[in-house]
């Protein structure tokens, strides 16, 4: 977010050195309140759960990143963390789960099972979550090291940070 | 001396030596698949063998009569383990079913009817346990593709 402070002139004349306003964009706006109040919906399903416990609580602590709270509601929530591996029989479920969410709403594959199946190549595996829902960031390891998940929220927060809000209209 | 547990069981079964054989402590028995039922009775009534640990099934792709199906039995008075063997063929994959000696029977043959496709006679309940309805197949028959996929959802594009 690009912030200018412009001096104002007080009607003494005298020159405030205080912080009058900023000046930004809409869009810009937008995505600095939402890409700090992510509420992650954590699905998880596998081993991967260790580490999001671990990268969540103290040590690691993503409340520092203003994605912490988890919403057991997917309809409270705007961030899906996919933990561990799908099967096609849970399929259906994370289906559900991603559409109840309400708009705006991000994916992060969390772990190798998540991205791609992993090691699994066999009946009962899905081949990673973007077969079946659109996934915005993907974090790589088996399991992801805290600093890894980290990495990705930063990462993610700066993508809503520039994007395009819809929100944003003419009359907004 | 007094006669081991194993030696019991040999002696109470009455079978051919040869049926019977030590297995890393576990006291292996192969029968045909119509004794399976009368031996589970006598090992669970006369014999202290009171849990019924696994019923699963391996698939020999090559052999006459193509899957075994192994039961482990444990007697919880003794610290002992039996295992039973028997062989079916693919064209009438069919034992009897344990409910009646053992409850546990209920969930694990469904198991071992999704994976194998072994049928159970006797068990009123062959649902899919793992898998789910209009799975086509049983996924641990070594004929089964690994990387044949029965997806639920419609993937996308």
């Amino acid at each position: 977010m690009s912030t200018r402070t412009i001096p104002i002139r007080a009607a003494t004349g005298a020159p405030s050195q205080a912080f009058e306003y900023l000046s930004t964009k809409k869009d810009e706006l937008v995505g600095w309140a939402r890409k700090f109040s992510l509420f992650p919906y954590p699905f998880v399903t596998a081993c991967c759960a260790m580490e999001f416990m671990a990268v969540s609580s103290t040590p690691y602590d993503t409340d520092r990143f203003g994605a912490a709270l988890p919403r057991f509601s997917p309809r409270q929530s705007d961030l899906l963390m996919v933990v561990g591996t799908i099967s096609h029989k849970q399929a259906p479920v994370l289906l559900k789960v991603y559409e109840q969410m309400c708009e705006p709403k991000w994916v992060m594959a969390f772990g190798a099972c998540a991205t791609s199946g992993g090691f699994y190549q066999n009946y009962g595996a899905v081949a990673g979550i973007d077969k079946i829902i659109p996934v915005d960031i993907y974090v790589p390891g088996c399991p992801p090291r805290p600093e890894t998940v980290i990495d990705a929220i930063m990462k993610l927060q700066d993508s809503i940070g520039r994007a395009h809000h819809p929100i944003v209209t003419a009359d907004f | 001396m007094e006669p081991t547990l194993f030696e019991r069981v040999q002696q109470g079964l009455g079978l051919p030596a040869a049926a019977m054989s030590l297995s890393h402590g576990v006291l292996a028995i192969e029968v045909g698949a119509a004794d399976v039922l009368p031996i589970a009775t006598r090992l669970a009534t006369e014999m202290t063998f009171d849990l019924l640990l696994d019923v699963t099934a391996v698939d020999w792709p090559d052999r006459p009569a193509r899957f075994d199906v192994v039961y482990h039995f444990y007697s919880t008075a003794h610290a002992a383990r039996v295992r039973v063997k028997t062989r079916v063929a693919e064209a009438s994959p069919v034992v009897d079913s344990l409910i009646s000696l053992y409850g546990s029977a209920h969930f694990m043959e469904r198991e071992c009817h999704d994976m194998y496709g072994i049928v159970f006679r006797g068990n009123p309940d062959l649902r899919p346990l793992l898998l789910y309805e209009g799975f086509v197949g049983h996924p641990l028959r070594k004929d089964y593709p690994k990387e044949r996929e029965q997806p639920l959802v419609p993937y996308r594009k």
